[in-house]
């Protein structure tokens, strides 16, 4: 079996991801395209992990889901949060993190 | 100075016949450092005794003073007992340090010449210690001037005593020390806080000479003891041996208060009279002469340096000499006169064996004579409520017949009239710089007729003419505990000279075995020479007669010819140094206050500055954006895959 | 096993500070005795130590070595020799002395004293440290370290000023030290390649480094030594210190803690890279003559009594990196001496002028004068320290700037000549402070200062009593540290100069064969 429809398909979802991140203004749709990059990623270890037949992949990617999943928790926290203060979820919006 | 060649073939000989050895002291003579402990302990009893002390600060000073005269004529007197060329001892007390092979010792040396200085530095001092329960009587803080006192004559002592040059130079520093508390003894007048800073600071200029004198002795012989020093000098070359004479010279300069360091002498009048008598007069201000008679061995073998010893000697000697003749304020016009004779001695030790006992000679005449005059003064600014203006005193000699019997009996012997002890000193220097080159001679001759002329009219001025004072209670004599020092120096002024000279075998022959002797020809018969002099002195006298004597003195200043003009203010001295020295320093302190401020202190705030303003720029890039952020990393991170792929391409 | 001295010594310290910090809030004048007890049993056990090696007493001495990272060969290495012995003196004998004099110090500005003592016992500890440590990681260690507690004591009492010039000296500091590590490291990487990973002193002094290598190590630590000691132009740091610390501070930053830096150069720059020393040592010569004679003729324009005594010790500091780098034992002996002298004279000149500022208020020169009149002994002691600083023999001090002086006239004779001068102008920036100061009419807010205190004379005793002691007999102290700055010497391969002429033989032991005169 061939690696690389899984690989182009990674690809293409990290790509998605990342132009989700860079042109999207809502930080919900942001925060999914993180998560579609993430597990683009996670795909690409799988693939490899395949491919070479061990499990170093595998277990980087259960690694990969569980950072995804604390971030989760902590990143819609953020996001709620700022949500109810402000009235707006749009990250171009809070941009106080600055001197 | 052609004839310094064949001197110098004389004298290699003259000091292997005139050495003597110098023996450790045993019996008596190993008490030497009693000499220098007691008027310490006096001092240390005083300074540090605090006001429990001030009723009897003075007893103990003056006792202190006093027992170590008695210690130094013990030990002349056990001196006398000795062979002529068995007189010197060492009397090592305490190894000082011993640092990568340079090893200096605590020890003293006695021998004919401190001997003769101890003497008078005892004798003097104590003399003045007495006087001086007189004349401070009434100063709140006459306890701490005589513990000054006690420690000037411990440090002076020292200096004369020292087996070391390093160990003299503490003593060297310790009458500096000394000298600088009492001139600024009474501190809460500015100039004489600034008079003594003066002092000490030109001292300083000095001192440099001294540390590279010695530290050159160092380099050359690895030693600055005495015995090794001397005994290898002849190994040295001339050039290292001129070095360290003129070093030396530049030492007793400022010490001296010779040329070109001689402007602090005259503002240190600003301490009480009895300093002025023994530190500024008698004792400290010819320790120069002390280290150059001491460093015999040295000068002998430089001529260029003694050359420029015989040239300093006889600019200060006519230098002081005019300055006497224009100051007003008594004290000056003495303190001109100190500069002067000093000169002389400077004179006679630059001439080498031929000058050096001379040079000692005249040092303790003048000792006994100049003590007296400047006590002399003070009794008659005792009298005069602290006046020293001369042009307010005349007619003196009724209402202070002691002061002014003493006073005239120190002039006579400066002046140098026989039998007085100045002409016999004096002239024996004015022959030998005769012997040596006319032209020195000539200066000798010149000098003294000008201080006639000074001495004649500071006579005038004070105790003769019409009565110039205005106070309302006449001038007083002073008490017999003043009078009684100021009648022994005067006698000393008639008698010290020929006393000195011809009793026993005299001073030059006691000298001999230290500074080795050495008889010259004179150009001109000695009678011609007396002549010379004395009618070079007598004419001074009757100018000073015509100007001062036979009209009466004008109570302001008259303006005077250029001349006095210049002499007045100490021939420039002080507005050389203020143009050339101070000016330009102060300019220098304050341009360099700046460049460290902006230029080095700068370069460091400035390299902050630079990176704060850098960061701030830099800052302008974090928009706070999330998206841009999110831009940067990834043009980051296809930056490093572009980066990994050109690396692995080939 | 024999009593850990070394050790012990510095343990004292270092628990009084963790003592005095854990008295209860409120309760200062406990901390106080706390840490002047402490600091008191640290000077007998330092002088215990001290006359082990000064008087030869008995007590088993010994240099220490216990393991501490062995995977690096780090270790806790302590020895002394006579360079690290007259610097761990003074620094005994400085701490009590300095506590004393900031008794009051901190209540003057409502601040609690608590702090203030612990941070200062620390500083005794880790100085104490870079003293005795045979082992080069742990002095960079505690040479860093030192300028925390340093960084406190200057930002957290003091002049209006004090957080600017903390924060310049503690960056300017750390700077130096960077420039050090990486020296470090360089050092440890040529004990790898050598064959055997060491930090430990006279393992790495016995390396054959090459002397490309050896420059570059040697201005690492060159340049993090100049900066502490500091050298000119690297001293920009010290007077905005000094003048903004509270005296005491001034004189605990300048007095001791800064000989680590001159310390620095003579014991470890000189024997480990002993090649590079030789080159550069021109280089650093003139550069010290430089410091003398800036900081003198700084020292003359300055109007802040404090910053003024700041620009002494840079020209009394040149002095001293003179001594070190004119390779000659008189002036290397000088040079270590001069360390001791220079502290003992700074700490008086800083205690005094914060007697003065304790009873007026100011610091500037101007707001003084006639203060002789009301205050006698305060004058005494002042002109005492000030004479001290102007090197009047024979106050100890005076031996030590003429051994240098006269040691450097074997080598380099331009640049002691020119370093003479600095005696000139140390007389006239001393003596014309005590001029403007001290005498001349009394100004009226100055008539009613009241004479020196029981506890000010405790403070001033010591040190006017060490000065003259040493000054008349330095003998011992000399010894020990010719002793131990002989070896350096050797190590770094200066010829000795010798007598340029031929030095006749002089006896006089015990026979009355003298010689000529």
């Amino acid at each position: 079996m061939s690696p690389t429809p899984f690989l182009v398909l990674s690809a293409i979802l990290f790509t998605i991801g990342g132009a989700g991140v860079l042109l999207r203004r809502n930080a919900l749709v942001a925060f999914m395209s993180v998560e579609l990059m993430l597990n683009a990623a996670n795909l690409a270890f799988v693939t490899f992990a395949r491919m070479h037949g061990n499990l170093h992949g595998q277990i980087v990617a259960f690694f990969v889901m569980v950072v995804a999943a604390a971030e989760v928790v902590v990143g819609l926290a953020i996001i709620v949060t700022i949500f109810r203060t402000r009235r707006s979820a749009s990250v171009d919006d809070a941009s106080l993190l600055k001197l | 100075m052609s004839t310094y060649s064949a001197l110098t073939a004389a004298v290699t000989t003259q000091a292997e016949e005139h050495g003597q050895a110098v023996a450790e002291a045993t019996g008596v003579f190993s008490w030497t450092w009693l000499l220098i402990a007691i008027p310490l302990l006096g001092a240390a009893i005083l300074l540090l005794g605090g006001r429990r002390t001030n009723s009897v600060g003075h007893l103990i000073g003056t006792a202190a003073s006093s027992l170590s005269f008695v210690v130094g004529v013990v030990l002349f007197f056990a001196m006398l007992g000795e062979g002529a060329t068995e007189r010197a001892f060492t009397v090592p007390l305490w190894e000082w340090f011993n640092a990568g092979g340079y090893e200096v010792q605590v020890s003293l040396l006695l021998d004919q010449l401190s001997m003769a200085f101890v003497l008078l530095i005892t004798g003097v001092g104590s003399l003045i210690h007495v006087y001086s329960i007189g004349y401070m009587e009434h100063d709140e803080n006459r306890r701490r001037f005589f513990g000054y006192l006690n420690l000037f004559v411990a440090a002076m002592l020292l200096l004369v005593l020292a087996a070391d040059y390093l160990i003299l130079f503490i003593g060297w520093e310790g009458v500096g020390l000394a000298s600088y508390l009492l001139i600024g003894f009474w501190q809460h007048k500015p100039s004489a806080a600034v008079a003594a800073k003066k002092a000490f600071i030109v001292n300083r200029v000095g001192d440099m000479g001294m540390i590279l004198a010695i530290s050159s002795m160092l380099a050359v012989f690895g030693s600055s003891a005495f015995d090794v020093v001397f005994a290898s000098a002849d190994g040295a070359s001339t050039g290292w041996l001129t070095a360290i004479g003129l070093f030396l010279l530049l030492g007793a300069c400022g010490k001296s208060a010779q040329f070109p360091l001689q402007s602090w002498l005259l503002d240190a009048m600003e301490g009480p009279t009895p300093v002025s008598a023994l530190i500024h007069a008698a004792t400290m201000v010819t320790a120069g002469v002390y280290l150059i008679v001491r460093s015999a061995a040295i000068y002998d073998l430089a001529p260029d340096a003694r050359t420029a010893v015989v040239i300093v000697g006889t600019i200060t000697l006519l230098m002081g000499a005019i300055i006497g003749c224009a100051k007003d304020d008594i004290k000056k016009a003495l303190a001109g006169s100190t500069m002067s004779q000093i000169g002389y001695m400077m004179l006679a030790a630059g001439l080498g064996p031929a000058g050096y006992a001379f040079a000692i000679f005249h040092l303790i005449t003048h000792g006994f004579f100049k003590a007296n005059m400047f006590l002399g003064a003070g009794s008659v600014m005792h009298g005069m409520n602290d006046e020293v203006d001369m042009r307010k005193y005349g007619g003196l000699r009724v209402a202070m017949p002691v002061t002014f019997a003493t006073f005239a009996m120190g002039y006579l012997a400066i002046i140098g009239i026989p039998p007085f002890a100045g002409y016999f000193s004096k002239d024996r220097i004015i022959e030998a710089a005769l012997a040596e080159n006319w032209v020195i001679g000539a200066c000798a001759i010149l000098g003294a007729g000008i201080t006639a002329f000074y001495m004649t009219r500071v006579m005038l001025m004070t105790f003769f003419g019409s009565r110039r004072w205005k106070q309302s209670q006449p001038p007083h004599e002073s008490p017999p505990v003043m009078t009684i020092p100021l009648i022994v120096l005067a006698v000393l002024s008639v008698v010290g000279g020929a006393g000195l000279l011809y009793v026993s075998a005299g001073i030059v022959e006691w000298l001999a075995p230290v500074t080795g002797e050495e008889h010259h020809d004179l150009p001109i018969p000695l009678a011609a020479i007396i002549a010379i002099t004395l009618a070079t002195v007598l004419a001074g006298i009757a100018i000073a007669w015509g100007m001062y004597g036979r009209k009466p003195i004008r109570e302001d200043v008259p303006a005077g010819n250029p001349l006095t003009v210049a002499a007045r203010r100490d021939l420039y001295g002080d507005a050389f140094n203020e143009a050339v020295l101070m000016r330009p320093g102060q300019y220098l302190t304050r341009s360099l206050v700046y460049v460290e401020n902006r230029g080095v202190d700068g370069a460091v705030v400035g390299t902050a500055t630079a990176i704060g303003g850098l960061s701030s720029r830099l800052r302008r890039w974090q928009t706070g954006f999330v998206r841009s952020y999110a831009l940067t990393m990834l043009a980051g991170a296809g930056f490093v895959v572009v980066a990994m792929l050109l690396v692995r391409l080939p | 096993m024999t009593f850990p001295w070394l050790t012990t010594l510095i343990a004292l310290p270092a628990l009084g500070a963790v003592l005095t910090a854990l008295v209860p809030a409120g309760r200062g004048t406990l901390a106080k005795q706390v840490a002047l007890a402490f600091s008191l049993i640290t000077l007998i056990v330092g002088g215990l130590i001290t006359s082990h090696y000064l008087f030869d007493l008995d007590l088993g001495v010994e240099a220490e070595r216990y393991e501490w990272i062995p995977e690096i060969g780090a270790s806790w290495a302590l020895d002394v020799n006579g360079i690290s012995l007259a610097l761990i003196a003074l620094t005994v004998v400085s701490t009590p002395i300095i506590a004393l004099a900031m008794w009051r110090e901190a209540e003057a500005e409502k601040r609690d004293p608590k702090p203030f003592f612990a941070l200062l016992l620390a500083v005794e500890a880790l100085t104490l440290v870079a003293f005795a440590s045979r082992d080069v990681l742990l002095f960079y260690l505690v040479f860093e370290a030192m300028l925390i507690p340093l960084y406190f004591l200057i930002g957290m009492y003091g002049g209006p000023q004090r957080r600017y010039a903390a924060v310049k000296f503690l960056l300017y500091n750390l700077a130096g030290g960077l420039l050090m590590l990486a020296a470090v490291i360089g050092l440890y990487v040529q004990s790898i390649d050598a064959g055997s990973a060491t930090f430990f002193l006279p393992d790495l002094v016995a390396l054959d480094i090459d002397v490309t290598t050896q420059r570059w190590l040697f201005l690492g630590f060159m340049i993090a030594f100049a900066i502490k000691a500091p050298l000119w132009p690297f001293h920009t740091w010290l007077p905005d210190a000094v003048a903004e610390a509270t005296p005491s501070n001034a004189a605990l930053l300048t007095g001791v803690a800064d000989k680590v830096g001159t310390f620095g150069m003579i014991a470890l720059a000189l024997p480990l890279f002993p090649d590079a020393s030789r080159e550069f040592a021109p280089v650093i010569v003139t550069l010290a003559v430089i410091s003398i004679i800036y900081g003198a003729l700084l020292a003359i324009g300055q109007t802040d009594m404090k910053r003024l005594i700041g620009y002494t010790s840079i020209s009394h500091f040149g002095f001293i990196v003179l001594g070190v780098f004119a390779l000659t034992g008189e002036a290397a002996a000088g040079a270590t001496l001069y360390m001791i002298n220079h502290g003992l004279s700074t700490i008086a000149l800083f205690v005094v002028v914060g007697f003065m500022i304790a009873r007026r208020g100011s610091r500037q020169v101007g707001d003084y004068g006639g203060v002789q009149k009301p205050a006698p002994k305060l004058a005494g002691v002042f002109l005492f320290a000030a004479l001290s600083g102007l090197a009047l023999p024979p106050l100890s001090t005076f031996v030590s700037e003429f051994l240098v002086i006269s040691g450097t006239f074997l080598r380099y004779r331009e640049a002691a000549i020119v370093a003479t001068l600095g005696i000139v102008l140390a007389a006239l920036y001393m003596l014309w402070l005590y001029q403007r100061t001290m005498t001349g009419p009394v100004r009226p807010e100055v008539e009613k200062t009241p004479d020196l205190r029981r506890r000010e004379i405790a403070i001033a005793t010591p040190l006017v009593g060490l000065i003259l002691l040493i000054g008349f007999f330095p003998k011992p102290l000399v010894d020990v540290i010719d002793e131990a700055v002989a070896p350096t010497l050797v190590e770094v391969d200066a010829d000795r100069p010798e007598p340029l002429a031929p030095v006749a033989e002089v006896d006089g032991d015990d026979d009355n064969e003298g010689t000529d005169q």
